[in-house]
């Protein structure tokens, strides 16, 4: 190891050591609605750290995010809600015997979960990832779509279109923020693995990393399959968290895909740090956008609750990310400790300069 | 399994129509495709919003029926100028997918937009009509119930392909937009102004996709802000297995999707409710077996 790496992995372990102490006093000081979005930015980081691995790590496009995080969710919840509880909520057709009795604790429930997104994404990328570009995009989203009616109208297994209610309300700020840390760990060493260079290779041209030896199909199914997971993990976290799945269109469709993509574009497509830091700004818009969907009052006028403003608001800084600032905060460039210190260091020269600091 | 002669000539019916819609919004989807190499990801929400401006148009300015589908077709055909100049023009130059993001984008923006506006609620289409029942009028021949908004589907759809055709085929513009489809900058230094071209290209498939929508709510009356959503995905199915940028292929796969779907519900009525996964997995299909689609060319990537 060298000097520099073991500097690295002092500053992140000091930097989780951090966290944790934020989030023990985050946890005594915090109001529940506060502890709540803080939760979900942790589980909105997972879906976008996730997402980035496929749409701006190995460079296809997929829109196929919800379906995973769907698999996950009803994998999880399934295997949680105690079983006199599912034969009483299953009121149209009763439960499965399959899954009637099934039962597992969170942590358990929460990696079949992600096994079980992980086991879709790797039947669904046979023959999805053998389109290219735009193809790819609308093909996966047309099978997102597809997992989704199977929950409508699965009726013995899902509920179908009642979803499912009284999920045990198990996600916390340590599940959520674990899972991310772990998340996060786990896709930084993937991408300075040979695996995450291969990957790195495709992104930049295709052609170029199978003539250099690599396949790319094996690549792309492992970064789909490893990106599932993820997604199902954070599917788990987020049927936990709100305690519902309803299978509609704007919950756990393609509406939740595009949030993600809205956060990994945000943070800079290619980054994993970005994808935090665009989930967790995308987290937070969305709460205080919220002072817009009730009476609220500006430059001293008063205006009625909006309803459905925030969604607007963002898509609009979504576009205009797109064509202004088009790499996001990030771009595809990392959040290093080498780039904060220099940034001090930089910093601290300046202010030398103008004589500040002395 | 028997199947009742009369349900089936009813399906088939039925998928004809349900085609014809879709061959009318496929061929709006496939024309901006067939020239920018764009997937307009916003299209069914622009079908959406010109359900919408026929909708305020007859109940606002109190249009009669045929100059509120004028006023929705004007309306859509700016709108769809605006979303090219302010969303696509920037990123002409761009990677595919960033411009693929941003129809998202632009899509995601007119829900919203819908939502904020028009309210987030289902609204009830056939009060732009002064007679309701006319949408649910059929004749009866034998034990089939042809419903009368059929010709109006068919018939409309037919004339606005051939009043395509003729532009895209007999007109300069149109010899400018096949000329654009080909190469960008060359078409340029023949003194063709693009974006100008570009331009027209967006109205009139925006034009198309409100017409498509007037359709559409008439044969489906009460819509919302996401009623574009599965339309627009449909169309794209149907786009591309006609083969996609080939104005005939879109209507042959939009035909031919409604009459599958159909058929499937007529020989498995107990799959009814996954006809839409049905629709995806053609798709699927399609672009494994034969990815160029039925009737388009075949391209060759070169490296």
């Amino acid at each position: 190891m060298t000097k520099k790496a073991k500097r690295d992995t002092t500053l992140t372990v000091l930097l989780i050591i951090g966290m944790i102490v934020f989030l023990q006093i985050a946890n005594t000081t915090f109001d529940s609605y506060e502890k709540q979005v803080l939760s979900l930015m942790a589980i909105y980081g997972i879906m976008a750290v996730s997402l980035n691995l496929v749409n701006g790590i190995t460079g296809i496009f997929s829109l196929g995010h919800a379906g995973f995080i769907l698999l996950g969710a009803y994998t999880s919840a399934l295997l949680t809600i105690p079983s006199e509880q599912k034969i009483a909520m299953f009121i149209i057709q009763p439960p499965s015997p399959l899954i009637a009795n099934l039962h597992a604790d969170f942590l358990t429930a929460t990696i079949l979960g992600g096994l079980v997104a992980a086991f879709g994404a790797f039947i669904i990328g046979f023959p999805v990832l053998r389109l290219s570009g735009d193809y790819l995009a609308i093909a996966s989203l047309g099978f997102s779509e597809v997992l989704r009616i199977f929950a409508l109208n699965l009726q013995s297994v899902t509920n179908g279109s009642l979803g499912l209610k009284g999920i045990p309300n198990h996600t916390n700020i340590w599940w959520s923020w674990g899972w991310l840390v772990v998340t996060v760990i786990f896709m930084v060493s993937l991408v300075k693995s040979s695996y995450g260079r291969a990957l790195l290779a495709i992104r930049d041209n295709s052609i170029a990393a199978e003539a250099m030896g690599i396949n790319v199909f094996k690549h792309t199914l492992l970064s789909f399959v490893i990106s599932a997971f993820f997604a199902g993990v954070s599917g788990a976290l987020y049927a936990h968290w709100l305690t519902t799945i309803d299978p509609r269109i704007t919950t756990f469709g393609p509406t939740l895909t595009y949030y993600v993509l809205i956060m990994v574009v945000l943070g800079g497509l290619g980054s994993i740090t970005g994808s935090v830091v665009g989930a967790i700004l995308f987290a937070f818009l969305m709460e205080w956008l919220r002072i817009f969907e009730q009476p609220f009052t500006l430059f001293g006028r008063s205006f009625p609750a909006i309803q459905g403003m925030r969604m607007l608001v963002l898509s609009v800084l979504f576009v205009v990310t797109m064509i202004v600032w088009k790499r996001g905060i990030f771009g595809r460039s990392e959040l290093t400790w080498d780039g904060i210190i220099n940034f001090f260091k930089k910093f601290g020269k300046k202010a030398d300069e103008r004589g500040v600091g002395k | 399994m028997t199947i009742n002669f009369t349900i089936f000539i009813q399906n088939l019916l039925n998928g004809l129509m349900v085609g014809g819609l879709y061959a009318l919004i496929a061929v709006g989807y496939t024309m901006v495709y067939g020239i920018l190499g764009l997937i307009n990801f916003a299209f069914g929400d622009i079908m959406a919003m010109g359900i919408y401006f026929a909708y305020y148009g007859s109940t606002l300015i109190r249009l009669n029926f045929p100059f509120a589908i004028a006023f929705s077709l004007i309306t859509t055909a700016v709108l769809g100028i605006l979303i090219d100049r302010l969303a696509y023009k920037p990123l002409r130059n761009a990677p595919r997918i960033s411009a693929l993001i941003t129809a998202i984008g632009v899509s995601f923006f007119i829900e919203s937009f819908a939502v904020v506006f028009f309210g987030p609620n289902y609204k009830p289409f056939l009060d732009v009509l002064e007679d309701k029942t006319i949408a649910f009028q059929s004749f009866i021949i034998g034990n089939v119930y042809i419903p009368k908004i059929i010709f109006i589907i068919l018939g409309v759809t037919a004339a606005a392909l051939v009043i395509l055709f003729l532009i895209v085929y007999r007109t300069k513009i149109g010899m400018a937009m096949r000329a654009i489809s080909a190469d960008i900058p060359t078409t340029s230094l023949m003194g063709i102004n693009v974006d100008m071209v570009i331009g027209v290209t967006f109205a009139i498939s925006s034009a198309l996709a409100a017409l498509a929508g007037v359709m559409w709510a008439l044969r489906y009356p009460s819509f919302y802000p996401y009623t574009g959503f599965v339309p627009g995905l449909k169309a794209f199915i149907a786009a591309v297995l006609g083969g996609i940028g080939s104005i005939g292929g879109a209507v042959l796969g939009g035909i031919l999707l409604g009459v599958i779907e159909m058929m499937l519900i007529t020989f498995f009525p107990t799959l009814m409710q996954y006809k839409d996964a049905f629709s995806f997995i053609i798709l699927i299909i399609i672009l494994l077996v034969k990815p160029a689609g039925l009737l388009g060319k075949r391209t060759v990537e070169k490296v």
